[in-house]
Parts: C-alpha cells; structure tokens; sequence
C-alpha cells in the first residue's frame, strides 16, 4: 500500500498535496498496490470525495483528544503516521513539496528507521523494487538521479512536478479514523501560537516585488521615484553594491553577493549594469526586467524583459500609468 | 553603434576590458573606421581583470616607459572624467626602503613627474590612520590616484563610435573559436555568432591572450596570477568624508601591501603571499564563475600574514568594531616573464597584434601607443621594454613563464637593482663556450636568454696587477658594486694593455638572401647598403618618425647576400621589423642563424698577433682592413670574421657555427697563451669599453623620442636611396638639435664627504638651481648610460643635454640617492674619450 | 549555554554548474567552497546567543579535511571550538550523516552536553532536510524546523517559523534541536582581526561514526538540467514603453 500524506483546509485539499498524491499514485500503479491517504485536522473526513477523484481508496483521519484545536504538532503527526503506516502495511509513504510535508515525512523517518527522498521529480520503480528517482538539488540547479532501497520508503514531492488534476478513473474512497497512540513527549513541539505578521515593511527577502536601482541611479534622493514604484507594486527597493558604496543606500538594502539574496516573483532592476556579483543575489528571482539604457549590459542579456531607456524617464512614466490605473 | 553582427569589419579587437575599449577608442581616433569590438562576456564588466582591480595609479617607476605610460593614463582618465586625484603614498619600514624611496624621487624627477620625500610627521597629517610608529618616512605622488575603469571603458566605446562615424561594432557575450589564416596573414575570426573576415586583430583578452594567440599557433608569454584583496567596512572615520576617496593609497612597500580608501570601505591588497599561478584552462567561465571568471574566492592560508601587517600597519581603521571583511578574493592578473606588457606585432602571423598583460594604471596610454603602432608604425612613447617579441623563441613556453612568474611575482613591490639577475629558467640558451666559461668561474648575466659572462672571478688575479690604476674607482658602496666587480675594470686595462677575448654576446644573426635583398634593406637602413661585397655598415634604423628603431650592423657577403647583427635583447623585436617590411613579392628571404653562429671577439694591441697565429688567410691591416668582413679559417675551425670593436680596439668578431665553437676557443686561448689572453666579460664589452668610446646602445640612448643628430650618429648624412623615416632623417639634420647625447664625467663622488657613490643610470641631471633639465620638446634630462672609463680613469655617464647645456667643460649635477653630485660635460656629441682618433681599430 | 552549530561545506557555485565526467559530483575547480546562507545564519545565531547568555559556541562538520576552512570562517564569526569529522570527501547518506554527527555531538558533550543545537534547514547542495531532524530523535532532543525566529528564554527557546499570514510560534523546553532558515538574523562580517586569529586557531578532528543499515537513499548520478539562455525580450525605448511593462505586469499578476 502506498500512503500519501495530505495537508487540507477544513476537508479541501492543498493543491501541493493533490501533487503529492499525483506522485504516490504513480507508485500505485507501477507497484499494482492501493493508494491510501492520511491527514490530520478538523474535517478531514471530509477529504474522501475530493481524494476519490485522485485515486485515493481509502482516507485515514488521524484522530486523538490530544491533538483537538492542535495547530501543527509535527511528532504527534508523524508519530500517527507511522503507525498507521505499521498497522496497514505501508511499503512507501509520500508527503507533499511543503515545510510540513518535509518536516513529518523527516520524523516519520525516524521512527520507522527508514530512507527519506526530498523534493522528487519523477519515480520509476526498478524490477528490484527499489525506486529509481530524480530529485532536485542545489534549489534545481542540478538534478540527482538516486536509488531508494528499503521496505519503507520515504518521498516527498518537488513543487509543481506532479499534475494536481484528477486521476483518469474516480473510484469511491472510503473513509476511516485512526486513532494513533500518543504521549506526553509526542506533543513536546506543537505550535503554541499563531502570530499574524506586522503589515509594516517588507523584507527584501520576502518580497514579492523587488526595485533595485544601481550606479545609474545618480543620488540617493532619486531613490524616490524607486520607493513610489515599489510601494505601487507591493514590493521594496534594494541596491547594487556600487550604489551602496555611493552612500545612496544603507548596507542593509545590498542584493548581491555580499548583501541579500532575493526571490521575488519579479525583480525590476534599474540602472543596473549586472555585474555578477550583483546577479548571484537575484538569480532567485522568477523573473527580470531590466531597465537600462545601453542595450549591451549584462543585465539585458540576463533579463526576461528589457526597456532601454533612461530610467529616470522611464520609472515616473510607469508611476503614472500605474496610479492612473489603480 | 552597431550590435548586429558583421561579416567582415577591418580591425577586429578582441577583448573589451579597458584594454580593448582603449584600442578601439584610439584606432578610431587614428582613422581605422571599421571595427569590431567583441568580448565572450557581457558589457560593462566582462569579467576579466578590469572588474576587480583596485584602480589606483602610482605614477612612478623606474622604468621611463611605464612612468610616461602611467602619466598618459592618467591624463585620459581625467579627459574621460574618470579620475580622483588622491594622491599616493609609499611608506618604507626600513632604512633600506628609504634609500629606495630616494631613488624613487630620483626617477620621478628624471622621468618629469612630481614626487618627494616625507618625514614621518607629514604622512601621519596626511594618513592619520596610518602607524607611524612603524615607518621611517615616505615617498609622495602628488600626481597619483583612482580611475573607474569601467566607466571609461563606456566613455571609450562612445568616442570610437563617434570617431568611426558610426563604424564601431561592439558584440559582447561573443566567444571566439577560433582564428584563420590565409598565407601567414590573419584573414578571419570564428565566434560563437558567425565568422568574421578581418584585416587585422588585436589580441587584448588579459590573462585569456594566450589562449586566443594558440588558435593562430603562436605564443603570448603570459601566466594568470593571484593578487590577493580584501574590503573591509563599513568604517566610521569615513563616514565623514564625501566620495569615493579623500585620504592618499598608502603603499606599505616592505610588507608588498597597499591599502586605500574606497567610500566607506579599506581595500587591503598584497603582493607578499608565495606566487599562486593558474592555468588559463582551469579558470572558469563567467557561467561557471560565482563572482567573475578573474575573483575566484581568498586562499586564506596565504593571507594570513597579510593580515597580520594590515592591522599592525592601520589598525584603527580595521579594528572599528563594526567593520568586518566584506569581499575577499584571490584576484587573476596576467604576469609576464619580466613583468612588463606584451606589445605589438606576434611576427609569425602577419595583421595579428598583442596587446596584453596590460594594468589599468598604463592601459589608456598603452591603447594610443598600440594604436599608433598599428596605423602609422610608430608610437609617441617607446615601447621597446613592452614589446611582444622580446621573448621570441625563447622565452614563451609554459615551463619559462611560470618560472619567471613565480620569481618575479616579489619583485612587484620588492626593490629591485637595475642590474639585477633572473635565477630561475638558467642557464636556457648557452653558446658552446659555456662549459669553458663555467670552468673559469664566469659570472653569468642573462640576455635574451642567452648566458654571457659579465666577468671572470679567475681574472682576480689582475686586481693587484692594476691596484693602482683602480684607485678610486673602486665602490665601497654595497648598492653601487651590487651585481658589479672591480674584476670588471682590470679586464678592461688588460685588455686595453694586452688581449682579450669576448663572446658569446648572444646577438641576433639574420641573414638576408636574394635578388631584391639589397633594395630592401637600403630601403630600411640609413645608412648606404649598397656597397662592396666583403663591407659592413653600421647603420641606425628609423622609424617614420625619424626615432631609433635599432642600430646594428649590416655586412655585405654576396651580390645578393647580407647579414644583420644586432643585439641580443632587440634580436626578437629586429627580426619582427624587419620581416614585417618585406614586399609581398620581393625576393628576399631572411635566415634567422642566430642559434647557428656563435661569436667570439679578440680584441686588443696584440690581438692581430694571436690571430695570425692560427689564422689561414692574411690578416694584415691592408690584407684584412677595419670594417671588411670575410671568410677565415682559424685552426680547424671555418669562421666568418668582421674586423671592428664595439670596445675601441683592433681586433675581431669571429663568427663559427656552433658545433665548432668550443674548438674556436680553445684555438684562439692557446694561441694567445703567449700574450697572457684573458677570456673578459660583458661588463667590458657592454660598459667600460663602450662608454669610453661613446658608443650608443639602444634601449639606453637610442630611442624613438631621440633622432639619429641628435644622438650624433649622422655621419651617414642622406644617402639618395629612400628608406623608413627619410623625411624626418632629413629635417632633423636640417634642423638645430634641441638635445645632444653628451658624455659626462663625475667631479666628485662624494662632495659631503663620506662614502664615495657610483650612479647605475637612470638619475636626472640637473642645472643650476637643482632642478631637472628640461629640452624645448619637454624632455627631460637623464642619465642614459652608466659606467666607469677605467682608461680614462673617470666613472662616465651618458644624457641628452639641450644646446645650452651641451658644452664641453660644463659643470651640472646628477640627483643619487637623494643626493647631488657634481658632473662635467667631458664631451658634446659622438666622439670618443678614448683614443678619439680611433688610431687602435684602424691600425 | 552551550550552542551547537553544525555546518556543511559545499562548492560555491555560479550561474551555471559543470560536472565531473562521471557525474557523481560538481567539478568545483576554480570555484572555491562556502557553506549554505542557512549555515552562516546557524553560526551567526550560536555566537549571538553565547554573546547574549554566556557560554561557548561550538561548530561541527562531517566532510573532508579541507572544511576544516569552513570551520575557520565560523570561528572568525567568533565561535569558540570547531570540530571536524573527516571524511575521505565522499558523499555520506543522510541518515549515515546524521549518526555520524549525533555520535560527535555526544562525544563532544563531556559532562555538559549542549544546550541549544543549531542546523541549517536543508543543505546547499543535497538539499535533504532531513539531518536535523534525524539527530534530534537519535540524541532524543525536541526540534523544530524551518526557523526564521529564536529567542532563548529561560531554558526554554521561543522559535518562530514563517508560514502565510504570520508566524507559528514553538515554545521548546531546552536542549533542543532548531534547523534554521536564511533571514534568521544578518550574518556578520567577520573582521579582520577576527579572521587572523581564527587562523591561528586548535580545531579538532575526529574519526565519523555511522551505523550500517538496511536500505538507503543512494545517488547514482547527477545531472545538469538545460538551462535558458534566450535573450531578453525587449518591451520597449524610454517611456513609450510603459504600456508594454504595465501589461507585462498584469500578465504576471503583480498588478
């Protein structure tokens, strides 16, 4: 049997988890075996119609007084899973491409002596019956091709790999509780709290949207038409280390190699020529738009999209347009 | 600007560090109107050494030519708006650093840059950061300080593109496959966007140049090197201050660090750690690279003492509590065999130019030279020193770069003497008179990689014979007699007394043979080559602008057959002049022997004794006269014989193929047994012997900024046959000399009393009120050649000296070690102190 | 308090990663080697914390005896002791990693054991996330992963991990095991001085010990993914542009 571990809202499953789901069906089907889901939290017995659609066959609601009005008890979950997983014959269990699906499928590692693949591709299973799988490393920057041998296997999924769709044929899941055996010690690390985050402030980071402005910025105070853009956009300003050393910006608003590194959905650069040194702090980023006004720069040659212009013509112009259209 | 890219352009420059931006600026500027300007990486900083150097510029050296390269620079940097004038300070630790740092006062008078001592006070008022406990004192640059290289490198595009009309191409993220040819001459580049055809290429890719020169199967001698260096910030004390630099570079010359301002932030480079060499191929790609191909990250192992004597040397600045290490790297530079840049044309390929090994302190200057070089065949600074072909086929494998590299790599900082001696990679090229040589405890000097005995320790002997003669001439200073002996000065007496014998002097030996020969070497030559079989003329080789190209000697074996000797050192850049003037079509081929012959000089009142002893053929004065060359069969041994001294007396160059040059020792040692033959060194033949007869050296006293009147070689006066800088040959005979080479004596060597000094060359010489001697064209007064007429019995000194000055009996002074010494003028123009009659070579 | 961080030397990487010709690691010559962000942020939040609370801060590695460098960087960002459990540069599993660093740590615990045991959340290069977790449960120590948040208070360690919307926040009952993520806190520079005596300092090494066992994940090769190199797109010249980038905005739902 191959369980999958899922994370739901109230019953709806996380689309990271129906991806996990995808991957352990996967297995299913080489191995001929049974899919079989488990989930913990409120409602989710209200998971087996939405799993069915995805192959599942069965849904096993963790459920224990201790973990009534739990937020997230990461032992306790993992614990639950392992003995489910004893108690029905798990020979893999797969989890989702999440902190949680990671951290549980870890302890669940523990407790059952077994081998854990993270962030994986694709699984093929070998007439050995070991997995043959693919896995990122260095963040995708390398993929690893790896074996995993045990009578427990341990995976969880990379983001996006697997299809969230529906299974080609629905089948009816059934749906059971599992009521797992849970001490003292199992709840030692359990949220204690959720805070909501100050609103102030976005960290470079965490931002979604980044302006950076380098050399070609020309002063500190022109920063300003940077911070509007930002501001407009949700996002925050950062700087090249040549504008730092300028003294245009504090040390603290550097991206590059000896500043911040970023990840924003985008990143504007504007006036930066994109030096490497400047690139490796954004090679996180989904996507580049470069403003600049010498089309040979090395960060047009690095960007999705580019504008060459002066960018003290082009960022008020797109404030603007901005504004106008808010 | 165009991006697309062509298919055939003019001058492709590959490279576009500041380097190559510099190149095309230039070569735009000089009228090349179709360029193409590419670089495997991207713009502005494709990722070689432009992108990490520290950008400072220090002005003074000791050698002319880098000084006046470094000087140009700085004047584009400043034209380009691309200059802070810091200022520069060298701080010496030890007594012995500050006797270094008057020399360098010295040079920088001598090569017109302003420059001077400071006491420990005053670098303290201008670097309070700075540990004056631990220094002496200092050397300042008024005129040093930073460039943004990168900047200038766009402001260089722009202008190319503006001088071209348009006609700059400039394709970075371009790799180059490789390079075709078509009958020896470079026809086209293959990159990664297309091939391009192209007339000439100019290889300025740094430490990548050898790699690129490989594809058209020649060699550009150069090695990757670490040049460690760390910023550290952010530092209180300059938050105060506005900028990228407001305090002097400080040079901590005896640990071989520096460390400057740069905004907030200390830049700590060195130069003391163990040479860390890399191979180009194990350098990674800009891709590949974390920081840039040329940073690869700080081998800390190596640092660790440079720490150390940072932080005792500014310890202020790098103990501020919130400053911290915030970039390291080992950073790559390109280091040469001698330190110097690689110029100019790589001979084998016709149209394919070097131009690497180049540091942002010269790279401007050195563009416009190269520049000029390409279009018009002459620079306005000489670049004799940098010349690419100074290493050929010799000094260009992996093995001798990295030797030298490794060796040099302490020198960059370190106090060099001028004479002193390469170790590594010796003995490389040795004549068949070695191992003799070796017997008789030579002390070996290198040239062009060739092993020339300087003296012979088993002469010592001779001192006592000459004590008295040597009374006074003697150096009793350990710089002055570093690298020198007195053995040097009784070789010459015996000489001048007796007989000697020289050689091998390593000369280049090219032999020019065919129907159009003589037209084409009187077509490059002053003087008249067309003379009768069995003469030799030495002549002065010009360029365009009537400048020292070369001086040799050129001997007329056949109708159609004549040999070019010429100097070891200038054999490499000869052989490239020469070949890359002769006509497409012309019958002349050149046969370069100069790893065929070996020569061997006889030379004093008995040398005709001793010669006709051995000698098959008559080599009486009328049956053998001066300046006739001719076959000579000495013993067993067929030679080649020129009858003329470049020491002033009668006697011989015997020239015998190598393998029967042992014998050809041996022979004329015997022979001259009777006479007491003594085997003297090239401290004779190159000094002593040389400077009492006024003969000029090239690299010394001829160079391109001086013309053949004014160094007093126009006794050719204009032949009518045209030749390479005929016209300005001509206006410069026509016209009053605003510099005459003179040979000067030293009054008195110590006029303070105490240890008497001997200059070495290089010092300013100086009028009246102490101040450098300036001709009408701007250059300055210096001692060209140095060395001491034990004959004469004065230590004689060679400089330009403009008409006011060049009078026989004027009194001046020269600037050594910070102190003046009182010259005479001995005497004005060419003619000799010894023997002015040349009754000794003519009898 | 004694805080424990343990850290993994890697190749430091560029923009493109070239293999060896087998395929089984990077060909890392001409790059040098660092630590993962998450590492330097473990360090920093160890001597932070030992400078807060007293105590010593302690660095441990599993790897060849070239990290001993990585150690020294950690001393220079002013740890106390830095242990090395040398390799012979071969690549260790996960679960032989953790029992090879939960047998140091015992080793290294004397009488007083270590009060706070810092990891990065995954490495920079194998990216398992999972070492942390198994050294807890072998040392029997509560852990929480993913930390971008930690105080100590008390005995106890207040960590806050950052989900959507806010933070989760553990209280833990010390010694326990906190796997770390960059953002935790800014890492210091380390000065100069500090990097000179980190130089001259004793670090220790160890021989690794790692139970065997039944199955495992094992690499077989690695693989350099083809990556994109298609020139930018270009929107537009100077402000004309504008329309252009406001709908490329749109299309990437940031407006």
């Amino acid at each position: 049997m191959i369980l999958a571990l899922v994370e739901h809202d109230e019953g709806t499953p996380e689309e990271l988890s129906l991806e996990g789901v995808a991957m352990a069906r996967e297995l299913a089907t080489a191995e001929g075996d049974s899919l079989e889901v488990v989930a913990v939290g409120d409602e989710a017995d209200a998971l087996g119609e939405a799993l069915g659609e995805h192959g599942v066959e069965a849904v096993h609601c963790v459920a224990h007084d201790r973990l009534e009005g739990e937020t997230y008890a990461p032992d306790a979950w993992a614990e639950s899973v392992a003995q489910l997983a004893d108690d029905c014959g798990a020979t893999a269990i797969t989890g989702p491409g999440t902190d949680r699906g990671r951290d549980v499928l870890a302890r669940v590692g523990t407790k059952l002596d077994a081998p854990l693949a993270t962030d994986c591709l694709g699984v093929e299973v070998a007439d050995d019956g070991a997995y043959e799988l693919r896995r990122n490393r260095w963040g995708g920057s390398l993929i690893e091709h790896a074996r995993l041998e045990g009578n427990r296997k341990l995976l969880t999924a990379a983001e996006h790999e697997f299809s969230s769709e529906p299974a080609a044929s629905a089948v009816e899941a059934t749906v059971s509780a599992f009521e797992p055996d849970l001490e003292d010690d199992d709840l030692a690390v359990r949220v204690d709290r959720v805070e909501a985050g100050d609103e102030e402030g976005i960290s470079l980071g965490e931002a979604r949207v980044v302006v950076g402005g380098g050399r070609g910025v020309g002063s500190a105070a022109d920063y300003d038409q940077l911070e509007e853009l930002a501001e407009l956009l949700g996002g925050t300003v950062g700087a090249s280390r040549a504008a730092v050393n300028e003294g245009w910006r504090p040390h603290d608003d550097q991206v590059g190699q000896t500043g911040a590194k970023i990840s924003p959905d985008i990143y504007i650069a504007c006036g930066i020529s994109g030096a490497v040194q400047h690139m490796v702090g954004c090679k996180g980023a989904d996507s580049l738009l470069a403003i600049n006004t010498d089309p040979e720069a090395a960060i047009i040659q690095k960007a999705d999209w580019a504008v060459i212009g002066d960018l003290h013509e082009v960022v008020p112009a797109l404030n603007d347009a901005l504004r106008e259209a808010d | 600007m165009s991006d697309a890219f062509p298919s055939s352009a003019g001058t492709v420059i590959i490279g576009a560090g500041i380097v190559g931006n510099s190149l095309a600026y230039h070569l735009a500027e000089q009228g090349r109107e179709d360029i193409l300007l590419l670089d495997k990486g991207p713009l502005p900083d494709p990722g070689g050494s432009t992108g990490h150097a520290s950008n400072f510029l220090m002005p003074v050296e000791h050698s002319k030519e880098m000084t006046h390269l470094t000087r140009r620079s700085i004047e584009q940097y400043e034209d380009m708006d691309t200059f802070t004038n810091s200022g520069g300070i060298e701080v010496a630790r030890t007594e012995e650093r500050m006797e270094e740092l008057r020399r360098r006062v010295q040079s920088a008078k001598a090569w017109g840059e302003p420059g001077r001592m400071l006491s420990v006070e005053e670098v303290e008022e201008m670097v309070p950061y700075v540990n004056t406990d631990l220094i002496r004192g200092g050397f300042y640059s008024p005129g040093a300080g930073t460039c943004d290289p990168l900047r200038a490198g766009e402001v260089m595009r722009a202008r190319a593109d503006e001088y071209t009309d348009g006609g700059l191409t400039v394709s970075p993220n371009t790799t180059v496959l490789d390079l075709h040819l078509e009958d020896g001459a470079i026809s086209a580049v293959e990159t990664d966007r297309g091939t391009v055809e192209a007339d000439e290429v100019a290889i300025a890719c740094g430490l990548w140049s050898p790699k690129i020169a490989a594809m058209a199967g020649v060699e550009i001698p150069l090695t990757p090197a670490v040049h460690q260096m760390v910023s550290v910030g952010p530092i209180s004390f300059f938050e105060d201050y506005e900028g990228e630099i407001s305090f002097p570079v400080v040079r901590d010359m005896d640990t071989q660090m520096y460390e400057r301002q740069h905004g907030n932030d200390l830049e700590v480079g060195s130069y003391q750690h163990r040479p860390i060499l890399w191979d180009v191929e194990e350098i990674p790609s800009i891709d590949e690279a974390p920081l840039s191909p040329t940073q690869p990250p700080l081998t800390d192992d190596a640092f660790e003492q440079s720490m150390h004597d940072a932080l005792e040397m500014v310890p202020d600045l790098l103990d501020d509590p919130e400053a911290g290490v915030r970039h390291e790297i080992d950073g790559l530079l390109s280091v040469t065999p001698d330190g110097a840049p690689l110029l100019g044309p790589l001979q084998d390929v016709e149209g394919l130019w070097s131009c690497a090994a180049v540091w942002i302190k010269e790279a401007p200057a050195v563009g416009e030279a190269v520049a000029q070089w390409m279009t018009r065949g002459w620079s306005d600074i000489d670049l004799h020193g940098s010349n690419v072909n100074r290493f050929y086929e010799y000094g260009t494998s992996r093995q001798f770069v990295k030797n030298r590299a490794d060796e040099g790599f302490q020198k960059i900082y370190g106090i060099v003497h001028p004479h002193e001696q390469w170790q590594s990679s010796r003995p490389l090229r040795t004549s068949p008179f070695y191992d003799r040589q070796d017997d008789l405890d030579a002390r070996f000097f290198e040239a062009a990689g060739w092993e020339r005995p300087q003296w012979y320790e088993s002469n010592e002997d001779l001192l006592e014979r000459y004590d008295e003669d040597l009374e006074g001439l003697r150096r009793p200073n350990e710089w002055d007699s570093r690298w020198w002996s007195p053995i040097i000065l009784a070789e010459h007496l015996h000489m001048r007394d007796n007989v000697a014998m020289v050689g091998d002097m390593g000369f280049g030996i090219f032999d020019f043979v065919g129907a159009d020969a003589r037209e084409f070497l009187e077509g490059m030559a002053v003087g008249r080559i067309d003379v009768d079989v069995g003469k030799t003329v030495y002549t002065p080789i010009l360029a365009e602008n009537g400048g020292f190209v070369s001086d040799l000697t050129i001997a007329r074996l056949g109708p159609d057959h004549f040999r070019l000797i010429t100097g070891g050192a200038a054999a490499g850049s000869d052989r490239a002049w020469f070949g890359s003037h002769v006509p497409e079509d012309a019958d002349v081929t050149m046969i370069d022997n100069s790893e065929s012959l070996c020569t061997l000089g006889v030379w004093g009142p008995n040398a005709r004794e001793v010669l006709e002893s051995v000698a098959e053929e008559d080599v009486s004065h009328e049956a053998f006269p001066p300046y006739t060359a001719r076959e000579l069969t000495v013993g067993e041994v067929d030679a080649w014989a020129m009858r003329l001294s470049y020491v002033g007396e009668r006697g011989w160059e015997l020239y015998a193929p190598m393998g029967q040059g042992r014998r050809l020792w041996e022979v004329i040692e015997d022979a001259g047994a009777d006479h007491d033959i003594r085997p003297v060194g090239m401290g004779v033949y190159g000094t002593t012997g040389r400077m009492e007869k006024g003969y000029r050296l090239h690299g010394h006293e001829l160079e391109l900024e001086y013309d053949p009147s004014e160094a007093g070689l126009s006794f050719h006066g204009v032949k009518d046959a045209d030749f390479v800088g005929k016209e300005a040959y001509e206006e410069a005979l026509e016209t009053e000399d605003t510099a005459t080479l003179c040979t000067l004596s030293v009054s008195d060597h110590a006029p303070e009393g105490g240890e008497p000094r001997f200059m070495l060359g290089g010092e300013p010489v100086l009028d009246d009120d102490g101040e450098v001697i300036v001709d009408e064209e701007g250059r300055e007064s210096s001692v060209t050649s140095a060395g001491t007429g034990p004959t004469i019995g004065k230590h004689l000194l060679m400089a330009y000296l403009p008409p006011e000055y060049a009078e026989e009996g004027r009194e001046l002074a020269v600037e050594y070690m910070g102190q003046r010494y009182p010259v005479e003028v001995e005497v004005a123009g060419s003619e000799p102190l010894f023997d002015p009659e040349n009754d000794r070579i003519r009898s | 308090m004694r805080v424990l961080a343990c850290l993994k030397r890697v190749p430091n990487t560029g923009a493109r990663i070239v293999l060896t010709e087998d395929e089984q690691r990077i060909d890392a010559s001409g790059l040098g080697f660092t630590m993962s962000p998450h590492e330097e942020c473990a360090i920093e939040e160890a001597v932070a914390q030992v400078e807060t609370h007293g105590g010593s801060a302690h660095l441990l590695t599993l790897g060849p005896s070239e990290a001993d460098e990585q150690l020294r960087t950690g001393l220079a960002m002013q740890a106390d002791e830095a242990t090395l459990l040398e390799t012979d540069g071969e690549e260790w599993s996960p679960r032989a990693t953790a029992d090879a660093l939960a047998d140091g740590i015992d080793r290294l615990a004397d009488d007083e054991g270590f009060d706070l045991l810092l990891f990065g959340n995954e490495s920079a290069d194998a990216a398992n996330y999972q070492v942390g977790v198994r050294v807890a449960s072998e040392l029997g120590y509560p852990c929480v992963t993913g930390i971008k948040d930690l105080e100590i208070e008390d005995g106890t360690a207040i960590a806050r991990r950052e989900v959507p919307g806010g933070e989760e926040v553990y209280e833990l009952d010390l010694p326990a095991v906190v796997t770390v993520k960059e953002g935790l806190n800014e890492p210091r520079y380390a000065s100069m001085r500090a990097k000179m005596q980190a130089r001259q300092q004793d670090t220790e090494s160890m021989e690794p010990r790692a139970e065997t066992r039944a199955g495992g994940l094992e690499k077989v090769r690695l693989e350099a993914p083809e990556t994109d190199d298609s020139p930018a797109e270009i929107l537009g010249e100077g402000p004309e542009a504008v329309p252009e980038i406001v709908e490329t905005l749109a299309e990437e739902e940031v407006v």
